[in-house]
């Protein structure tokens, strides 16, 4: 089997996609001739032509509103924001067009697509090539949520978001784009959405977590375990909107201590939601409070990025502290 | 400045040097018809809102031939991309009276099952779009959907109609912009009724007009008197053809003017004066076209009259079939989010049943 990384995963499965479907098409800022900044859609004009794949001038909420239109003519568009710091001019097109589309008309018109974007930090790209949009998006009603952590899951997550019926933000863990490498098949396949995974088995605490860090909080597992002898069971959501409660609610009650690790920032960052949830479906279950290891509730900082970011010792911190509870 | 094209005085006569559209007398006095209809449908449903029967209206009284003859002139396999003030475009495109005032209302029968306020209503089969509030959404998704047609092969046209107060916006600037780079086959048509809410067009721009701006896209720009069924047709025809000619888009000023308020939320007298309403009334796009069809003898008084009466009975007739229907049920407010329904909206669903149950709640638009 072909071992690949998410970029090359991602790039098969728009080939793949745009192969099978002649009604999927990609647009965006540098994706064509360019292959894009990341080379996420390296090769894809070569074989699929202009009229497949095309630049578009430099406009997000220019690159949403067209895929709009081309959706209610019937293709399939994936557009491309080039990093998710860039997404907000397309904000107003995704909250009040795109995501409502179907709702509003009576569910007589609907313009699914997949938006992707690359997000998250660890690339030394300070306030405006690190964030981690996510909850603003979770927080519109109509728009399904989509994180890879891996090169499996994201060919197979993108292949279902493409064949979806509901427009999806696809948030690709950028600055392990290249680092994280895997066996992916040649073929196409999916990989459900609304599904989460067990990384990691364990019976003594709950990680709920997504995109880069599932590698950062399933390697400090593993040190745990052996140092501590603790069993953390790390889950990896991979789709946020709508996330897999049945997955979580079973590993909740199994361990009865959770921890939600993610980058965004904390107040109202998705975890809030989790935390929320949890406490209302499972309250008795738990031996401690949910605890949440998140970005700050600052900008992303450029010189104390490894501060901010969480990392082993933030979560080894919190693991402390909801056993001492 | 460029020259706003006439064909149709407001006295009713032909301007000297230009000449009548090839439209057969059924056809004018099909746009006749359509207009007035539009017309009467626009201050009917206003007293309704006044009488506390339906909750808003968003009439065009004034702007019917910049709305009515330009989408005369598309084939039926052409868009219309509306933002809140086409009904008109609705209704040459064969929109159903009956589906309109469901909307209005919001109730069992509506085909966007009550969730948005009257005027945003939307046909897939007629290729006319979901409409939304905010201003300007809808143009890029014109540009997109000619992009669509230029992809695919088709000759298909995109219509988008929008207001003077939409060309200040981003989504005007982004969706010409790509227009004209990608020579997509849709045309812009400004409706300049010189009014955004209270904000006079003078404060909207420092262009010297609105139809200059299509310079910057790189394509041709057109000033017409809105109020001129035949100019506004002409025009309109001229910039299918280059789209379909694969010429790429056009900017379509039609400079007409709100007669009536915003909405029914708003009260002009706020903040304009009576005596430019009186003006722009001499102007009546209807009035002049009704002498036209009456001198030609293509139309008579006696028709005119019959019209007024039928058009009145169907109005009445329809309201009477939808006025009472009941709102759509409960549980069609947690359908249509996603394609299908996930388990916490199946929760939230169950949550508000339970409490309507225990204590019900009076559904009142």
């Amino acid at each position: 089997m072909p071992r690949m990384n998410i970029i090359q995963a991602v790039n098969d499965a728009l080939r793949l996609e745009m192969r099978r479907d002649d009604r999927v098409v990609v647009l965006g800022e540098d994706v064509a001739k360019f292959g894009g900044v990341f080379r996420a859609t390296q090769g894809l004009v070569d074989e699929f032509g202009p009229l497949r794949i095309f630049d578009t001038p430099l406009a997000e909420g220019g690159i949403v509103g067209t895929a709009v239109g081309l959706a209610l003519y019937g293709f399939k568009p994936v557009p491309e924001i080039q990093f998710a710091d860039f997404v907000y001019p397309a904000f107003d097109q995704l909250v009040n067009e795109v995501s409502k589309m179907r709702y509003r008309s009576g569910g007589q018109f609907s313009c699914p697509m997949v938006i992707r974007m690359p997000f998250g930090g660890g690339i030394r790209g300070g306030h405006y090539h690190s964030q981690s949009p996510e909850a603003y998006f979770v927080h519109t009603a109509g728009l399904k949520v989509v994180v890879p952590s891996n090169p499996y899951d994201a060919k197979g997550l993108l292949i279902s978001s493409i064949r979806s019926q509901d427009p999806v933000i696809f948030m690709e863990p950028k600055r392990v784009y290249r680092a994280s490498r895997g066996e992916v098949p040649e073929e196409d396949y999916t990989v459900e959405l609304g599904k989460a995974r067990v990384a990691r088995k364990g019976s003594d605490i709950t990680i709920l977590t997504y995109g880069a860090l599932v590698h950062t909080v399933v390697e400090t597992a593993e040190k745990v375990q052996g140092e501590e002898n603790i069993a953390v069971e790390v889950i990896d959501l991979r789709t946020l909107m709508p996330y897999d409660i049945d997955t979580i609610l079973a590993s909740v009650k199994k361990t009865g201590r959770v921890i939600i690790v993610h980058e965004a920032p904390r107040t109202c960052g998705f975890g809030a939601e989790l935390a929320a949830t949890i406490q209302e479906k499972a309250l008795l279950h738990l031996h401690a409070p949910v605890l949440r290891v998140t970005g700050f509730d600052t900008p992303f900082p450029y010189s104390l990025e490894n501060d901010y970011l969480p990392g082993e010792a933030r979560i080894r911190q919190a693991i402390r502290e909801t056993l001492d509870f | 400045m460029s020259a706003i094209l006439q064909v149709l005085t407001p006295e009713g006569e032909i301007v000297k040097g230009q000449r009548a559209p090839d439209l057969d007398p059924a056809d004018l006095v099909e746009l006749y018809r359509l207009m007035l209809f539009n017309r009467r449908v626009d201050e009917r449903m206003t007293r309704l809102q006044r009488q506390g029967r339906i909750g808003f209206y968003v009439g065009s009284i004034g702007e019917e031939a910049s709305i009515i003859a330009s989408t005369f002139a598309l084939e039926k396999t052409d868009w219309v991309v509306p933002c809140y003030r086409e009904a008109g475009a609705a209704f040459v495109k064969g929109f159903s009276f009956y589906d309109f005032c469901c909307q209005l209302f919001g109730n069992i029968d509506d085909k966007v099952k009550g969730r948005q306020m009257p005027n945003h209503y939307c046909s897939p089969e007629l290729r006319f779009t979901s409409i939304s509030s905010p201003v300007g959404t809808q143009i890029p998704h014109a540009t997109g959907l000619g992009l669509g047609a230029r992809l695919s092969g088709s000759s298909d046209v995109v219509l988008v109609f929008f207001g003077d107060g939409a060309t200040s916006t981003g989504d005007f600037h982004v969706a010409c912009n790509f227009a004209g780079v990608m020579k997509t086959p849709t045309i812009f048509l400004c409706r300049n009724n010189q009014w955004a809410i209270s904000v006079p067009v003078q404060q909207q721009t420092a262009s010297e007009t609105l139809a200059v701006k299509a310079a910057a896209y790189g394509f041709p720009g057109v000033r017409v008197d809105g109020n001129d069924v035949f100019a506004v047709y002409q025009v309109t025809q001229e910039a299918v053809a280059r789209a379909r000619g694969g010429d790429g888009p056009t900017l379509i000023e039609a400079i007409t003017y709100r007669l009536g308020p915003h909405s029914t939320s708003d009260d002009p007298r706020a903040y304009r004066d009576e005596s430019e309403v009186e003006e722009w009334t001499l102007k009546d796009p209807i009035r002049r076209f009704r002498t036209y069809l009456l001198a030609s003898v293509y139309w008579s008084e006696k028709e005119d009259q019959l019209f007024e009466e039928r058009i009145v009975d169907d109005i009445q007739s329809t309201l009477n079939k939808v006025e009472h229907l009941p709102p759509p049920p409960v549980e069609s407010m947690f359908e249509d989010v996603f394609e299908s329904q996930p388990w916490h909206l199946r929760e939230q669903l169950e949550t508000l049943k339970e409490s309507k149950r225990a204590q019900p709640v009076e559904e009142k638009v």
